[in-house]
């Protein structure tokens, strides 16, 4: 294993019955870095994830944690790493203490390490107050925060985040991600990350893009919206189809079609807008110009929109939960 | 060592959950108790000696126990399968610590909670008119404990390949009740058709059931009370052999499928 490296992932690949969910993933994360995994939903990102946290056992390849093979040394791997995933993994029956407590002690933290440090992290992420409390007299932020903290409890290499603000406020997003780039300042704790909302990508120093079991791009943000190239202008017209075809055969223009509007880049956008005014038989219903966005990089590469999939994920979320509360009763 | 030190966390946790639930404590007893209260009492006037010198509510009073320790244990796998549904066993299986020593805690934490219940009952049998010396007890504890750790790991064996709540509830009735209703806890097992003699003979919870009787009574097995194999009376050494035999097959089953878990 090389030194920068702390991820390391070689020709990974899982199939399921029919179904290649992970196809020839290759790629290294260099320590301290946050690290972004985006793609459309089964796009095999939890998949990816799941290995790499020794959840899941690969069909082939192998993948190294803080120098520790996944399937031969999965003990260190998993001593090496912090979990925060979007469906919650607390006991709800214990308080916070007892939980941070079950955690120490699996983990094998020392005793009186454990007590400084439990103190330190729910301090941290201001539970202190409430650490006798039951967890399930918790909010959903308060739980989120609880598991961050009890991640990063034992002092992990590794921090893995898979949509971590799923479903929170923006205020406690916004204290969560603090939390863990301070982390990061102050221990340089790799962030390892997947996500659905465009602001936690720009997190990231460098962001791999994976569609259908395979990585399509890996650069860092700004790197991929310079892929996108030019200004990025969208159309709605009274026939969208129509309005491609034209934009094809005239300007030799492929526009992507995310349903409501079409999208394009080029390059001087703000002078190419009047001669479209002008020329295009497809009558016009409103126009936009602006600089891309990793939406943009993410519509280019998969066709799909980040936010859509962020909707969809909560919907997703929001099923899960009712269907949760209805089988407790 | 750190394994365990892992073990007792898990079979500390348990246990917790088992105390701040007090509830389930109690209603849990209720369904034992209603048996002694209406088999023991209600059918003692109509059925009588069962064998030489013990009346139905002697009989029944040990089988309740065992049914106790039984139940319990068995269904300390439920939890297992609420952790999988409600995502705490994914912190389990994230852990550093060994799936080994995963397996081990739960069967421990479901046997040592089966114990509490069994004890309580136990303690219930003045009012029964049921009375038992006090000094069988060092040896009926770690009787009931080793049926328990049995029956806990068989338990926490199917609920590891279990995935889903219901297909468990499924399972569970379809398993529990023709053990618990096929191993002498409500008649006695000698005269019994052919088919049901077989059944009950094979079931490992009749090997638990007669130790613990037979110590609660105070009595020898014999021909009248005890389980005869191919002619042999199974000593009560020899039917914890058969306990332990079965309870090994099942907590190695346990461990690896722990070790195997996705």
């Amino acid at each position: 294993m090389s030194d920068r490296h702390i991820i390391e992932v070689e020709h990974l690949v899982k199939n399921y019955r029919d179904l290649v969910a992970v196809n020839d993933a290759s790629f290294s994360v260099e320590r301290g870095e946050v690290f972004g995994l985006l793609g459309p939903n089964g796009a095999g990102k939890t998949t990816v994830i799941s290995i790499l946290c020794t959840l899941s056992k690969p069909t082939s390849g192998r993948a190294l944690v803080n120098g520790f093979d996944i399937t031969r040394q999965q003990a260190q791997v998993r001593q090496s790493i912090g979990l925060v995933f979007q469906d919650p993994s607390l006991d709800d029956r214990l308080s916070a203490m007892e939980n941070l407590e079950f955690h120490g002690r699996v983990y094998n933290v020392p005793a009186p390490l454990r007590k400084e440090r439990i103190e330190q992290v729910l301090t941290m992420v201001e539970l202190w107050e409430r650490r006798h409390n039951i967890v399930k007299t918790f909010s959903g932020g308060m739980k989120r925060r609880l598991e961050l903290a009890r991640g990063l409890l034992h002092r992990p290499r590794v921090l893995f985040l898979d949509e971590p603000t799923l479903g929170l406020d923006p205020q406690t997003r916004h204290r969560l991600w603090d939390f863990i780039l301070g982390l990061r300042q102050t221990e340089g704790t790799t962030v390892f990350l997947t996500t659905h909302y465009m602001d936690e990508a720009e997190y990231a120093n460098r962001i791999a893009v994976m569609d259908y079991g395979k990585l399509i791009a890996l650069d860092s943000p700004q790197g991929l919206k310079a892929m996108v190239g030019g200004d990025m202008i969208s159309l709605s017209t009274a026939d969208n189809t129509r309005a491609q075809a034209e934009l094809k055969e005239r300007y030799r223009i492929s526009a992507a079609d995310d349903g409501e509007q079409i999208t394009f880049e080029i390059a001087g956008g703000e002078r190419f807008i009047p001669v479209l005014v002008k020329e295009l038989k497809t009558e016009i219903l409103s126009v936009s110009l602006r600089r891309p966005t990793l939406d943009d990089v993410f519509l280019k590469l998969t066709g799909h929109r980040l936010r859509d999939e962020a909707v969809k994920n909560g919907l997703k979320e929001m099923a899960r939960r009712h269907g949760r509360y209805m089988r407790r009763r | 060592m750190s394994n365990l030190r892992g073990i007792y966390t898990i079979w500390y946790r348990d246990l917790l959950r088992f105390w701040r639930d007090r509830m389930r404590m109690v209603t849990s007893l209720a369904f034992p108790l209603l048996f002694l209260i209406v088999f023991g009492s209600g059918l003692s006037g109509s059925m009588g000696m069962l064998a030489p010198g013990i009346d139905f509510p002697k009989f029944m009073f040990p089988g309740i126990i065992g049914m106790t320790v039984l139940m319990t244990s068995f269904m300390s796998g439920v939890s297992v399968v609420w952790d999988r549904e409600f995502g705490f066993l994914r912190e389990v299986l994230v852990a550093p610590i060994s799936r080994v020593a995963v397996a081990a805690g739960k069967t421990l934490g479901g046997a040592t909670i089966a114990l509490i219940q069994g004890i309580i009952i136990l303690l219930f049998a003045p009012l029964f008119g049921v009375s038992f010396p006090p000094e069988i007890l060092p040896r009926l504890i770690p009787v009931m404990f080793l049926v328990a750790c049995a029956l806990s790991a068989m338990g926490i064996f199917l609920a590891s390949r279990i995935k889903s709540m219901e297909a468990h509830q499924a399972v569970m009735q379809l398993l529990i009740f023709p053990m618990i209703f096929l191993s002498g806890i409500f008649f006695p097992i000698n005269n019994l058709p052919l088919w049901m003699s077989v059944l009950v003979k094979i079931n490992p919870a009749t090997y638990g059931i007669d130790p613990i009787r037979h110590l609660v009574l105070g009595a020898e097995p014999s021909a009248s009370l005890g389980i005869s194999v191919f002619g042999h009376i199974m000593s009560v050494g020899e039917d914890l052999m058969i306990v332990a035999a079965f309870g090994a097959v099942m907590v190695i089953l346990a461990m690896w499928s722990f070790s195997t878990q996705e």
